[in-house]
């Protein structure tokens, strides 16, 4: 018995790590139901050469250890791209150093079941063992629909369970169902009778599709074996022919989808020779019935109307749904339009005010621990390591978490309650007009917290171009990175005057503003890129509308959570490394032993003594004097002709010039370059007092103002300064081309920008 | 005879029409979707099939797409695509 099973694949049962795969339509909760399930142990990756996110999730059901792959929500396992491709092979176990999956999970939306049953149709004729999770019942009930759980199951041949992933009701049902599945399957497999064969759950005489076609896809596959076999030559074991043929599935899409994936990849894997055997197939199937089309999709809803009789009731509803009265208010033609900009305008607002208390917080925390190493330390090299380099560089970053997690906030609400699909929808009118769509606008409000989850949110743009120019434009849009500098130069810059009794502040109006700028350059380039590179017919929109619903606290806090670990991350690491080697060029080389002496001096005095007043300015002119001559300083008077045009000094310069790894870097630097200069000290409002008193040697005029404000901001509100961004958008793009033309563009842009900012605003303010 | 089934021809015709004719309100009956591109596969599978009911809910607010219900779902198409479904107004 034991020479049945295959030594790779399962030596011992209670020790073999079984995949578990999540498949169903969008909108059908399936993420929250993957978190219920996988709890927090998930990483996310991709799968290589293509642009769908791997998604896993290790735990335990019972006494199995599962991995759970949670796969992109999809209408239908027809393949039109190779991403859509690999979703399917990772259901068929075609995907290369993976394990074929050992049960799916199909998640139906309960208030849509007869819609959502066709995709489960296609997931049942891929043969794995599969359990259907029946989501969204108590939605269901409260529009008067009442499934029969146990009919269902019967008439599927599947296990069925209900749960409402939303309040985790049925997921431990779930799990046990799962591992039910799982033990079957594996006592199949001891029994040395399942290890090659598929386990059809469909019932031969009830299957989807009518038998001539299932006959038709036998003789395809007859012919592609002989096909194959003529074409690899003699030296090929012809019993190989199984291992390079497509899953039965595949075959089944290869008749189906003129143009599909499924016919480009035969024909990539065995030639071209098996084109002639393909239309042969579809000319018998369309003898038969018509249009493949036609027939496969009316099939699969009669097929789901089948399986669900007896299985519905539903109390007779004429009346509006809830959704519908909202959508009359929300998507109405001069309210909706009202709504949408109020919306994205409060958003802002509330970012800007609610945030202050935290940051207050953190601000006091990292100055008491910059006090604490002052005062347990003496002046000296790494005392100023630790608080001229790695507490003023992150730290400076660190105060923004509170924002950051506020605009994932609002992201998550939006989303989560439906409103985005509006937003969508009410848009796309206007997007049409610079040849972006509807679609656009999630990955582009996404890219407002972040260009890299937004860039890689352009997946549900079916249309390349459309999909090209949205990437191309992603990147305008101010990301919570920028946000750090916007609220530096404006908390500096801008006083906090209020208009229309305390409802507008000059503070949000000018970050409003800042995002203002991205948007409006965002619109000549996606038009100009439409015109050119990307020119072609105008792509269509289909887009499902959810139902309105509560937000999910859960949904939204993973949400949350995930992006201030993330920004948490980047500060503690590159932010962290940039600070150090930014201290490094401002402190080398240099002899600081005079600058040390003169420290300890004035922390042994009382601040306000005549003597303390008389070292601080040999101090402060001796710390210029070694920032002038350090490395930084030498490159920066070096570039300072080409930002002077700007109304940049050359410490905005190098700032600008260091973060272009990542942005929020500047904050870093400018924090060192001041702490180092011995700009900041106790008394003042750290870097922001540092920035308000900073002179040119020359004139002795303040360096900033809100014109060099403004124009700092406009360059970091179009510079391409972000690796991780340019990085993603050759992933995505799968070409270098797109990020070297998105990052000549973004820096030309923001030169120009900056430039016209300070001309104009230093002669009118 | 040839004169009865062109009265019935024009009368199917007349009351066939395309999505982007109804009335905010108005319901129907799906005939076919013109086209076997990726974007009549994807109305397929979306539940755009012959013999289902359909509803034109309202247009955006800008006038385009349009808010139809559709296998109890609400799916906005452009006025582009909603010319490619063919519709049979019911009553």
């Amino acid at each position: 018995m034991a020479s049945a099973i295959p030594p790779a694949t399962s030596p011992d049962h209670s020790s073999k790590t079984y995949r578990v795969a999540l498949i169903g339509n969008p909108n059908t909760g399936k993420s929250t139901l993957f978190n219920a399930l996988a709890g927090m142990n998930v990483r996310t990756g991709n799968y290589p050469g293509v642009t769908i996110e791997k998604k896993i999730g290790r735990c335990r059901f019972g006494n199995h250890a599962v991995e759970l792959v949670d796969l992109p929500g999809t209408y239908s396992l027809a393949p039109r791209s190779p991403d859509e491709l690999v979703a399917v092979e990772v259901l068929t176990g075609g995907v290369a150093n993976e394990s074929p999956v050992d049960a799916i999970v199909c998640v139906v939306n309960a208030t849509i079941l007869q819609r959502n049953l066709f995709l489960v149709s296609q997931v049942l004729e891929l043969g794995k063992p599969t359990i259907l999770a029946l989501n969204m019942v108590d939605a269901a009930g409260a529009r008067g629909i009442s499934i029969d759980v146990h009919e269902l199951a019967k008439n599927l041949g599947i296990p069925v369970v209900a749960t409402s992933a939303s309040r985790r009701a049925g997921v431990e049902q779930l799990q046990e169902a799962i591992v039910k599945v799982l033990e079957r399957g594996n006592a199949g497999t001891a029994a040395g009778n399942s290890a090659s064969k598929r386990a059809h759950p469909v019932e031969a005489h009830d299957r989807p599709l009518p038998d001539g076609f299932y006959k038709t896809c036998e003789w395809l596959k007859s012919e592609l074996i002989a096909k194959s076999c003529i074409d690899v030559g003699p030296t090929n074991d012809p019993t190989k022919a199984s291992t390079v043929l497509p899953d039965e599935y595949l075959i089944q899409r290869m008749l189906l989808d003129r143009g599909g994936e499924a016919e480009r990849r035969a024909v990539r894997r065995l030639g071209a020779a098996v084109l002639p055997s393909i239309s042969a197939a579809r000319e018998r199937l369309n003898q038969e019935f018509g249009n493949s089309i036609d027939m496969e999709c009316s099939s699969r809803y009669a097929w789901a109307r089948r399986k669900l009789a007896g299985v519905l009731a539903s109390e007779s509803m004429t009346d509006r749904t809830l959704t519908d009265r909202i959508d009359s208010i929300i998507t109405h033609r001069i309210g909706g339009l009202f709504i949408f900009v109020a919306l994205m305008f409060l958003i802002f607002q509330f970012i800007y005010s609610w945030a202050s208390i935290p940051m207050d917080a953190i601000d006091w925390m990292t100055s008491t621990i910059s006090d604490t190493v002052k005062s347990s330390m003496a002046p000296g090299m790494l005392r100023s390591l630790i608080t001229d380099g790695i507490i003023a560089g992150v730290g400076g970053v660190l105060i923004f978490v509170p924002q950051i997690a506020l605009l994932f906030f609002f992201l998550g609400v939006l989303e989560d309650c439906g409103y985005m699909a509006r937003a969508a929808f009410i848009v796309d009118r206007i997007m049409t007009v610079f040849g972006l769509s509807g679609k656009s606008f999630l990955p582009l409000m996404s890219s407002f917290a972040c260009a890299v989850p937004g860039i890689m949110a352009t997946r549900v743009i079916e249309n390349r171009r459309d999909r090209i120019a949205t990437i191309m434009v992603a990147p305008l849009m101010s990301c919570s990175a920028r946000l750090p500098v916007y609220l530096l130069l404006i908390a500096a810059f801008f006083p906090p005057t209020r208009y229309l009794g305390g409802w507008l502040s000059l503070p949000g109006m000018v970050l409003m503003g800042m995002y203002a700028v991205g948007i409006v350059a965002a619109i000549p380039v996606a038009w100009i890129l439409k015109k050119t590179l990307l020119r072609g017919e105008v792509a269509p929109f289909v887009l499902e509308l959810p139902e309105y619903k509560l937000p999910s606290s859960r949904v939204i806090f993973q949400r949350v959570w995930e992006a201030s670990e993330a920004f948490v991350i980047r500060a503690g690491t590159l932010i962290f490394a940039a600070s150090i080697l930014i201290w490094f060029a401002g402190y080398w080389p240099g002899d600081h032993s005079r600058q040390f002496e003169m420290q300890s001096q004035m922390e042994s005095l009382p601040d306000d003594s005549a003597e303390y007043e008389a070292i601080a300015v040999d101090y402060k002119s001796e710390s210029a004097r070694l920032l002038e001559s350090s490395l930084l300083g030498r490159i920066g008077h070096t570039i300072e002709p080409v930002v002077r045009p700007l109304g940049w000094d050359w410490k905005i310069g190098v700032g600008a010039i260091a973060s272009f790894p990542a942005r929020e870097v500047i904050i870093a630097t400018l924090g060192t370059i001041y702490s180092l200069g011995g700009d900041v000290d106790e008394s003042d409002e750290g870097l922001v007092g540092a920035m308000r008193e900073a002179r040119w040697a020359d004139t002795g005029k303040p360096i900033y103002g809100p014109a060099v404000a403004l124009s700092l901001m406009v360059f970091f509100a179009l510079c391409a300064q972000c690796v991780s961004t340019l990085l993603v958008i050759k992933r995505e793009t799968n070409s270098w081309i797109w990020p070297v033309i998105s990052f000549t563009y973004m820096t030309v842009m923001a030169y120009v920008g900056a430039l016209i900012t300070f001309q104009i605003a230093s002669r009118i303010l | 005879m040839t004169l009865l089934r062109l009265i019935l021809i024009k009368k199917y015709e007349a009351s066939v029409t395309t999505l982007d004719q109804l009335q905010p309100g108005q319901r129907a009956e799906i005939v076919r979707i013109d086209g076997f591109d990726a974007i009549a596969s994807r109305l397929r599978e979306m539940g755009f099939v012959p013999g289902q009911p359909i509803e034109f809910l309202r247009k955006a607010p800008l006038g385009d797409p349009l808010n139809c219900s559709v296998q109890g779902t609400r799916i906005a198409v452009r006025s582009g695509e909603a010319r490619r479904v063919c519709i049979q107004t019911i009553g």
